[in-house]
């Protein structure tokens, strides 16, 4: 089984802020987002299980490759690296293109992807991507199990969950419920170093003369700054359980919350 | 210039979702601001009555009959329909407002593929603006990436694009008089790579979902167990809220993954978020920090939820959360 995860380097949760062009500001350490780790860890599974290799395909500065060794050094076969100058400040609709783009250099029976990003990615590039390939979309697994030709999934829904299935090729969006990502052993660490990280531009993945990248993106960040101040906190210390009830309840009253 | 056009998601009952019904609150407001026609669409097996539904809040509303066995298509099902109502429209839509759901980002990507437009996710305010610094006149869309650790106003650099409005960021305000239902003219649809719904599993309880809701009742991994999470949906069910969890307590076992907060599972903003043994730590905090009303109760008056709560009350949670509740039934007599 052939299976490429889409992962994407994410700033450390918690460490992210903007730059002063109101861009990403990429100096903060990068880690592979949360979710992607878990669909590389489903991916790692199937290919235990049922053999194959592991190819990561990522969209990033060329410079970004520690989060990308350290998913090879987890287990991946191999990592592609979309990385163009042109790129920067891309839109989620050229993220989308490039991806598709990229995956058809790509031999593949399935695709998986995080259920959304850290970063503030709304998680809506697997389903655009999917689209644009024409091929089914399973999102938000708990579970992914393959049977011959196709793939079974259990997809979160709004009151439980729903099994879907589909042939092969297909894209399977993840979720953290696929289970622990696994340490990588000093062994993967060791052989990550001489694992292939290859270097793609535009013009290498057909989109030389397309409309992508930050010169084309469909949505401009306008202004950012700190949300607001949410004041002072109220702090109640060594009352009984009925005085600190009775605190939380007017403390919403005064608030009209109740 | 086309119109806004809005997406109603129909819930397992086949009415329209209260996220449905702000968000063409949020989409009318728009086109009052920028003189557009706004109308709805609903895409489902049966869906007139979702579609009646949202005629509460929209002009005209379109209903789409989607050949699918099962009462909510798949996201990718919906998405082929309306782009197909969208070449065929005399005005195809400028913008499209959906909202922020599972089914939602699955139909916001796809669609946008099948436009070949951009999105804005995660909407938390919507403006329109005139033209200006080389931007077309607009809808300026205000957002909180990062778990709301900054705010940020983006536009769309074209006139055209989809916005997914996440939930409780306007009040459904019905229209004086409600708005009619439009069947849907046919169209040359090209359907989706297939996805067959083998099984349709429902395990969750009733009550508003943790998206929705105004009051959530949160426990963390100082709850401990799953009797203290009986304790907070008590709570729960007297403030007509729902409970959420850290990923601490789903990691243990106690509540199920829908109801985590946080990093990898939902983001809220309700207006009251009461947080019993839960520490505040960032990977949490992302998921709520931008609720209304945020009151904590902890044992260790270091956590650093003590830091950003409105209300901190350093005490044990087992004997505050049955007092609370004592104090909550006497006051609702």
């Amino acid at each position: 089984m052939r299976i490429v995860v889409l992962v994407k380097p994410v700033p450390d949760p918690g460490e992210e802020r903007l730059g002063a062009d109101g861009r990403l500001d990429r100096s903060v350490s990068a880690v592979i987002n949360g979710n992607d780790e878990y669909v590389l860890e489903a991916a790692l599974q199937l290919i235990d299980a049922n053999g194959g290799d592991v190819t990561l395909l990522s969209m990033a500065p060329a410079g970004i490759t520690d989060p990308i060794r350290k998913a090879l050094a987890m287990g991946a076969t191999r990592a592609v690296l979309v990385s163009d100058p042109a790129l920067a400040g891309a839109c989620a609709w050229s993220t989308a293109q490039v991806l598709a783009a990229a995956l058809q250099t790509l031999e593949y029976d399935l695709v998986l992807v995080g259920a959304d990003t850290s970063d503030g990615g709304g998680g809506v590039v697997g389903a655009a991507v999917a689209t644009l390939l024409h091929r089914p979309y399973l999102s938000h697994a708990r579970k992914i199990e393959p049977f011959e030709g196709g793939v079974r999934v259990e997809r979160l829904s709004a009151s439980g969950h729903d099994v879907l299935e589909a042939a092969l090729p297909a894209v399977v969006g993840g979720t953290q419920l696929l289970g622990e990502p696994r340490y990588p052993t000093l062994r993967g660490i060791m052989g990550a170093r001489s694992k292939e990280i290859a270097i793609r531009t535009l013009a290498e993945i057909g989109l030389a003369d397309r409309a992508v990248g930050g010169a084309h993106a469909t949505t401009a960040l306008l202004d950012a700054r700190p949300p607001a101040s949410r004041g002072s906190t109220r702090v109640v210390r060594g009352a009984d359980p009925a005085a600190a009830a009775a605190a939380i309840v007017d403390f919403l009253v005064e608030r009209r919350a109740i | 210039m086309g119109g806004i056009w809005v997406v109603g998601e129909v819930d397992g009952a086949g009415d329209l979702t209260k996220l449905s019904c702000e968000a063409a609150t949020a989409a009318r407001l728009l086109g009052d601001a920028a003189k557009l026609d706004v109308r709805g669409v609903v895409v489902a097996a049966e869906p007139d009555a979702a579609a009646a539904n949202m005629t509460a809040f929209l002009p005209v509303v379109i209903a789409v009959r989607a050949p699918e066995a099962l009462e909510r298509p798949a996201a990718a099902v919906v998405a082929a329909r309306v782009a197909a109502l969208a070449g065929a429209a005399a005005e195809p839509p400028a913008y499209v407002v959906v909202g922020a759901t599972l089914d939602g980002r699955d139909l916001a990507g796809a669609l946008a593929a099948l436009l070949g437009v951009g999105i804005l996710v995660g909407a938390t305010g919507l403006a329109w603006a005139d033209a200006a610094d080389g931007l077309p006149a607009g809808p300026r869309v205000e957002m909180q990436p990062f778990g709301g650790r900054v705010v940020t106003t983006s536009a769309f650099t074209g006139e055209r694009g989809i916005i997914l409005l996440r939930p409780n960021m306007v009040a459904a305000e019905p229209l004086a008089a409600p708005g009619r239902v439009e069947a849907a003219a046919t169209q040359a649809i090209v359907d989706p790579a297939p996805v067959r719904v083998v099984e349709r599993v429902v395990t969750q309880s009733t009550g508003p979902a943790i998206e929705d809701a105004r009051v959530i009742v949160a426990g963390g991994r100082g709850v401990g167990g799953p009797d203290g999470f009986s304790g907070l949906a008590d709570l729960a069910g007297l403030l007509g809220g729902a409970v959420g969890a850290t990923r601490a307590a789903v990691d243990a076992g106690w509540v199920d993954y829908a109801i985590q907060i946080g990093q990898t599972g939902k983001t809220v903003k309700p207006a009251v978020y009461l947080a019993f043994g839960v520490s505040g730590a960032i990977q949490h905090k992302v998921g709520m920090q931008t609720s209304e009303i945020i009151v904590a109760v902890n044992r260790d008056a270091d956590a650093p939820i003590g830091e950003f709560a409105d209300l901190f009350v350093v005490a044990d949670l087992a004997a505050v959360v049955p007092a609370l509740a004592s104090a909550l039934r006497a006051r609702a007599g």
